[in-house]
């Protein structure tokens, strides 16, 4: 475990190998080469007229958790980091320095959670998120990306999975893991490769790495539901997808199209996921267009949705509902993302005796913090993300003085994200997964 | 001074007109080829139905999140931009010029109305100037060129006012009315004022991908 961050109040000078390696092979020539091609062989009249008809109003700026949280200073509102990068850029026709590129990565990875909230605050529907995203994408071809998050996308390529889970590592934990469920429901099965199944369950490379309770759980759940489904042994079982978030699109299109490929290989009908929203936002929306499908080849259906198709056919016994008042966090990805929030409001009150809302909610809640890859760059950056989202805490707490006990957060970044926060601000709440009750509270199979 | 007038109102209003309805249809065109050619998964998007319920929820005054966050700035942004827009149109001295050169003409608001619209404008102008100047978020992302857009606005309806009224003589006023009306006009295509121009394009895609994709709601 890491140190508790309220010890580390002392900010030390972050030093980011992946920034200052990255930086010192950059010349001017090569960043102007290089921003250029971006912006006129990658982009078109999106960027071009979003750039013309931002009128700089600053409406963007009470939209985002950075801004709200860093007393209102304006360097980190939406418009002030699209001012402090890309206008830049476009304004000097690429020539800027290479501690001008440090800065601006450091901006558009650590700063932004692409989040979304403030295209819901702009009068005119710009995409500040494109914005901050193209210029993650300069950094990525001039080699500029923290070291952390790189190294999940050197991962992706090299594994097909953020995790470097090797080849036989993978089908290994999941035996184990239906090992163990066997030792409690000795029917229980976890069918790999399955042709034919209704289903493909995939998850994010940090379950079998670290949460492999969680693919317990599912097992169970589907065990219970009665579902046919499967895993997949080799390749293409991983959802997530850091490379979107450092800008690395070939590399995001690889493992979407792996993902898909393994679901039409195994014939399956659906792709259900676990409880993660950048991996929805990966096969949902942007991998899926990168690879110039509309929507997805293989219809994509979220653990909430999941969750909710059971319970409404009363497929998941519940043996008492949970006793400890709830409050419900929105992901990003899958609520202003995906559209899921009354859906998940289905499945918390048919799980949980009391849901509290928080304050905003659905597609208006604050993010975590911690989602677009921003805790993906690491430690050395875990302060400043925590600092810079006070205003969840305040609303963390505000929840809980109604009386809400438990966070249920379908989502494993905003899970994360929030278990720094509630650490650092002494909020003494537990976080959970719908899964995590649901094992808890339903009936368990035979 | 007449021949200074005579030709602002004559040969350059047409320079003016031309490079205003010429410099919409040029961005409009320029738009629409560069997401043919480079982004033409666009059109794949656009959803009428979330395109107009985008757009209408922005252009009702508190039809929207921020709006109702921010109601005095919400009532001066409404105000203003519809003064800006209704007052040059329905202006009588307006129709009756347009009647006089083109035998053309319409309804017109009352010289009171359009007088009291034009103080709209201009104390709009003022509300954003200090809005700008005071508000640490809007500050910040200043550039000089925001004030000069603010100024080409301000500048007709400053001018027209006091041609009205013939405060500091008129012929002057009334020439430096015409020069600036006519250098908005030309202004709109090619500064960030074509936020006129593209605002209805950038706001239904962003309705659509709200409605069709996201499923949720971007207002």
């Amino acid at each position: 475990m890491a140190e508790p961050a309220e010890k580390q109040e002392q900010e030390a000078k972050i030093v980011d190998e992946g920034l200052e390696v990255g930086i010192s092979r950059l010349t001017g020539d090569k960043i102007e080469k290089v921003i250029n091609q971006v912006l006129t062989g990658e982009t078109g009249a999106r960027l071009k007229t979003y750039v013309n008809t931002c009128v700089h109003c600053g409406l963007c700026s009470e939209a985002c958790h950075f801004y709200l949280s860093n007393d209102k200073n304006p360097r980190w509102s939406p418009v002030g980091k699209v001012k402090q990068t890309i206008w830049e850029m476009i304004r000097s026709k690429g020539r800027v320095t290479p501690e001008f590129i440090r800065e601006a990565t450091l901006i558009a990875q650590t700063e932004c959670n692409l989040c979304r909230r403030c295209m819901q605050f702009c009068p005119f529907g710009i995409d500040i998120a494109y914005l901050i995203a193209t210029v993650r994408r300069i950094s990525h071809k001039l080699g500029v990306t923290p070291r952390y998050i790189q190294d999940t996308a050197h991962s992706h390529s090299v594994t097909m999975n953020q995790m470097w889970v090797k080849g036989d590592e993978w089908p290994d934990t999941l035996q184990w893991q239906e090992e163990e469920a066997r030792g409690e429901f000795p029917k229980l099965r976890i069918p790999l490769e399955k042709e034919g199944a209704d289903i493909m369950y995939s998850v994010i490379a940090p379950e079998p790495k670290f949460q492999a309770q969680l693919i317990y759980q599912a097992a169970v759940i589907m065990e219970a539901a009665g579902v046919n489904w499967t895993m997949p042994a080799d390749k293409g079982w991983d959802n997530s997808d850091m490379a979107m978030f450092t800008g690395d699109n070939e590399i995001m299109g690889r493992i979407k199209r792996t993902h898909f490929e393994t679901a039409t290989r195994l014939r399956v009908k659906r792709i259900v996921m676990g409880e993660c929203g950048h991996a929805f936002r990966s096969v949902y929306d942007t991998g899926n267009r990168w690879l110039g499908w509309s929507h997805p080849p293989v219809p994509i259906v979220h653990a909430i949705d999941f969750f909710y198709e059971l319970l409404k056919d009363n497929r998941i016994p519940i043996k008492e509902k949970f006793k400890d008042p709830v409050t419900l966090h929105d992901p990003c990805n899958v609520i202003r993302g995906g559209g899921l929030m009354e859906k998940s409001r289905f499945v918390a009150n048919a799980l949980c005796e009391t849901v509290i809302e928080m304050n905003p909610n659905r597609e208006y809640n604050y993010c975590c913090a911690a989602g677009g890859g921003v805790i993906n760059c690491g430690p050395p950056y875990k302060l400043k993300r925590v600092k810079s989202n006070r205003v969840k805490a305040e609303q963390l707490m505000e929840a809980k003085a109604r009386g809400a006990k438990v966070i249920i957060s379908p989502c494993h970044n905003c899970h994360s994200g929030l278990k720094d926060i509630k650490n650092y601000y002494d909020i003494h709440m537990d976080i959970k997964f719908f899964s995590d009750i649901i094992y808890k509270i339903m009936e368990k199979p035979e | 001074m007449n021949d200074i007038y005579t030709f602002v109102s004559g040969p350059l209003a047409w320079v003016a007109f031309i490079l205003f309805i010429g410099g919409i249809i040029y961005r409009l065109i320029d738009m629409f080829l560069q997401v043919r050619k480079k982004e033409p998964f666009i059109f794949t998007y656009m959803s009428l139905k979330y395109s107009l319920r985008s757009i209408l929820h922005w252009i009702t005054p508190f039809g929207t999140l921020n709006w109702r966050r921010n109601p005095i700035l919400t009532i001066v942004t409404f105000a203003f931009h519809l003064c800006l827009f209704l007052s040059p149109i329905f202006l009588l001295s307006h129709v009756t010029l347009w009647e006089e050169s083109w035998n053309i003409n319409w309804w017109t608001l009352p010289d009171g109305v359009t007088d009291v619209m034009t103080l709209i404008v201009i104390a709009g102008c003022l509300f954003f100037l200090i809005r700008r100047l005071t508000q640490r978020e809007v500050q910040f992302v200043t550039y000089p060129s925001d004030y000069l857009i603010l100024a080409i606005v301000a500048a007709p309806f400053v001018t027209g006012f006091l041609a009205y009224h013939q405060w500091f003589g008129y012929p002057i006023m009334m020439t430096l009315h015409v020069l600036t009306g006519e250098l908005m006009l030309v202004a709109i295509p090619f500064t960030r004022l074509s936020h006129m121009i593209f605002s209805p394009f950038t706001r239904a895609y962003m309705g659509s991908e709200f409605g069709v994709i996201r499923k949720s709601r971007d207002y």
